[in-house]
């Protein structure tokens, strides 16, 4: 609407003025905006051109140029720094896999459950599903960790339906490789040719079908037991502003329960759940302070994710060209499947959303 | 629109022009600045003790000197370390772990000072030097120093009917000795899973991850293969344990917890089971010798000086406070770290008799990993580690060899 106003203000003259004043009011933001974040990302993706390690400025002539090959390694250079940034590629693209859709789902079922007009203590179970989001990150994985040990109560409890936990944060086997194993299947030692002797990016088809390790598997459910809540509040917002008469008149058409959520309420719901994917998928994308504090990439780097090894490789191998290279991948590949995600989630119907 | 967002651009283009000319300002070289300083001294501490300890002896060398020194113990130093270089205004006085030193010296970041120090460098163990000589040039001075051995629970060694004879010295009676016990259902040792524990191994066995220069890798050899191997057999026979296998964080937990009869840790354990497990009766044994003789790790940080710092002639009275030998015998007494240098040792052993197989390796104890760009290769050799019960040692050692040649190299 605004931009209506302007391009037509120009035309007439008579509100050029606005354009100005705009500008000034806007000035302070965009100057701070420009400072602290558009600045310091330019200064970020000029690094990753170079073989900056960390001592004095990295905008002098002394500091050398890699031109893209801080780029081009992670994706052909064999040897250690492809495969822990492939490593840490597979990782989070399990992660992704089962975070975004399970906190989704989790989401719009507690707040549909939340939004019963019949239920009793609404707002304690409103409060009770949000507190988690609203707890430190750090403080819940530091519980996390005693919930996991493998004497802790999440093996108790299996313990209790008669399930030999695993030990949680030392396997470092990906869980497809343990339901193989113990299912007689495969023999871990000796991994099927077809998928041991082909490679991608250096890394097996073995690896990279391991799926994600147990200890990933506990990162996991912290994080959707803490995310959905915040989620939740959103799809509940959204089912507020649901309008009754529709609901009513579907109820007069003969719509079940079920029709009425899947034909009414959902597509309706459409805007909240491309909002709640995408800031999952950015998310999910950048998970680092659960790995930090929980695991550091271990057992056996299966907890390895792109954000955790960029600062890693920076700050503590001084190599800082290949871990601004490593944030910047990772940003393309969020720019990228929020735009997949987008096109798929399309008005089909050719409405602009 | 489009001029006014064109203006928005170039305005932008100029203050991103401005800001990296002013970056340029962080580059200067430092001006050396006589008469009083004002210290800023980093350190990763082990806890309060250590804390208390270092900001007492500074504070003494600040009244006594006329100068001012702040001592600010580090969350996570090699963090802390790595933004205050990138910065442009580290600490004039650090920690260094020896594990670092070559990454910090092959950046230019460290003051090589030793030739200017006066506290007699040749006083402190050649083996601790040589942990802090990168290309030829000692950097710094060591701070002080832990070594491994074996720990043994006496409680649950009577339980097993074992006694003092019982106590290994090779290889052959360590596995001897823990069948012994695991016959009698006690779990017998813990190791951590990582090479600054499995290290000794590889150097009772004659190997070591690179050549004694650091320039060379030699991964693959058959003396590492034949410790990893060792290591395994234990591990696979139910001789040996991670500590994560028993819910322990660390090796010195699990020994604690009695949960295993024996530990190879350093002398850091004294203190935390005198802290945490006071009822824990043992004793301290050498390292068990393998096929190539005893073998042990050092581990040891040194008083570093920033090559940036504006204070180095007053930095080096610093450390040399810090590192004279009434100074060191009470850090010793103050948070239990051994001395480095060889001439506090008689006196040391008076005060700390049962520290004797900790200090006696000081003349053997091999240091960490003495190369820069090692600290993602050796990650990744911890790795392996993990899985070594079930992994191919000949496999993790092949792999470590290609990274340390590729690390090296470039």
């Amino acid at each position: 609407m605004r931009v209506l106003t302007l391009r037509r203000g120009r035309r007439s003259g008579i509100y050029g003025r606005q354009a100005t004043a705009g500008w000034v009011f806007v000035a302070p933001v965009v100057l701070i905006l420009g400072l602290f974040l558009l600045l310091p990302i330019v200064m970020a993706l000029y690094v990753s051109f170079t073989r900056w390690n960390g001592q004095g400025s990295p905008f002098t002539g002394d500091v050398p140029m890699a031109g893209v090959d801080n780029y081009t390694d992670l994706f052909s250079k064999p040897g250690l720094a492809r495969q822990d940034f492939m490593l840490s590629i597979r990782n989070n693209v399990y992660y992704v896999l089962i975070v975004v859709p399970v906190q989704t789902v989790v989401a719009l079922f507690l707040a549909l459950v939340v939004n019963q007009r019949l239920l009793k203590g609404k707002t304690f179970f409103r409060t009770a599903f949000f507190f988690p989001s609203v707890v430190s990150s750090v403080a819940i994985s530091v519980v996390f960790l005693f919930l996991f040990t493998n004497s802790g109560a999440v093996n108790a409890l299996l313990a209790a339906l008669g399930i030999h936990g695993p030990a949680w944060f030392s396997d470092p086997r990906g869980v497809v490789h343990i339901v193989l194993t113990n299912t007689g299947l495969v023999d871990p030692s000796a991994p099927p040719s077809a998928l041991a002797g082909h490679e991608l990016f250096g890394l097996s088809w073995w690896e990279w079908l391991s799926g994600p390790s147990v200890a990933l598997c506990a990162i996991i459910a912290l994080v959707v037991w803490t995310t959905c809540g915040t989620f939740m509040l959103l799809y509940l917002a959204a089912l507020q502003n649901v309008p009754v008469e529709l609901e009513e008149a579907s109820l007069l058409d003969g719509a079940g329960p079920f029709q009425r959520l899947r034909y009414v309420t959902l597509p309706l719901l459409r805007p909240t759940t491309f909002l709640v994917l995408t800031l999952g998928l950015i998310g999910t994308w950048q998970v680092f302070d659960q790995v930090y504090v929980m695991s550091q990439g271990d057992p056996a780097k299966t907890t390895l994710t792109p954000a955790f090894l960029s600062y890693r490789t920076a700050f503590r191998g001084f190599e800082y060209g290949t871990g601004a290279a490593i944030s910047f991948v990772l940003f393309l590949i969020i720019v990228v499947l929020t735009l997949i995600q987008r096109w798929v989630l399309r008005e089909r119907d050719g409405g602009a959303r | 629109m489009a001029p006014s967002r064109r203006a928005a651009a170039a305005g932008l283009l100029a203050s991103l022009l401005a800001l990296t000319a002013c970056g340029k300002g962080f580059d200067d070289n430092a001006n050396q600045q006589t008469g009083n300083a004002n210290l800023q001294i980093l350190i990763g501490s082990s806890g309060d003790a250590e804390t208390n300890a270092v900001k007492t002896a500074a504070a003494a060398w600040a009244t006594a000197t006329g100068n001012k020194a702040t001592v600010i113990p580090a969350q996570d130093l090699s963090q802390q370390l790595g933004q205050a270089f990138a910065g442009g205004t580290p600490p004039d006085v650090f920690y260094v772990d020896a594990s670092r030193l070559a990454d910090y010296a092959s950046l230019g970041a460290l003051e090589a000072y030793t030739d200017r120090f006066t506290g007699g460098v040749d006083d402190f163990y050649p083996k601790l030097r040589e942990a802090f000589t990168y290309k030829g040039k000692l950097y710094c001075v060591p701070k002080d120093f832990s070594t491994l051995a074996l720990e043994i629970n006496t409680d649950l060694w009577a339980k097993a009917k074992l006694t003092d004879a019982d106590i290994p010295t090779t290889w052959d009676q360590l596995r001897s000795t823990a069948e012994k016990l695991k016959a009698a259902g006690v779990m017998p040792f813990t190791v951590t899973d990582t090479r600054d524990r499995l290290g000794a191994f590889m150097v009772a066995a004659g190997g070591w991850i690179v050549s004694k220069d650091g320039t060379q890798a030699t991964a693959d050899t058959p003396q590492n293969l034949q410790a990893l191997q060792f290591v395994q057999g234990l591990l696979k026979s139910g001789l040996a344990v991670y500590p994560k296998q028993v819910d322990t964080g660390w090796g010195g937990e699990a020994f604690g917890k009695k949960k295993v009869a024996m530990a190879m840790e350093g002398n850091w354990i004294k203190g935390a089971l005198q802290h945490d497990f006071p009822d824990v009766k043992y004793r301290v044994a050498p390292m068990p010798a393998g096929p190539a003789g005893p073998g042990t790790l050092s581990f040891t940080n040194c008083w570093g000086i920033a090559a940036k710092s504006q204070f180095k002639a007053q930095a080096i009275k610093f450390v040399e406070a810090m590192t004279a030998a009434e100074q060191q015998l009470a850090f010793a007494k103050a948070f239990g770290v051994m001395p480095s240098r060889a001439s506090v040792k008689a006196n040391y052993l008076q005060q700390f008799p049962d520290d004797k197989a900790f200090i006696d390796s000081a003349d053997f104890a091999q240091g960490p990993v003495n190369a820069p760009k090692m600290d993602s290769v050796l990650k990744d050799f911890d790795s392996q580690l993990q899985g070594l019960a079930n992994g191919n040692p000949k496999a993790i050692l092949q792999r470590l060899q290609q990274n340390t040649e590729a690390a090296l190299k470039g």
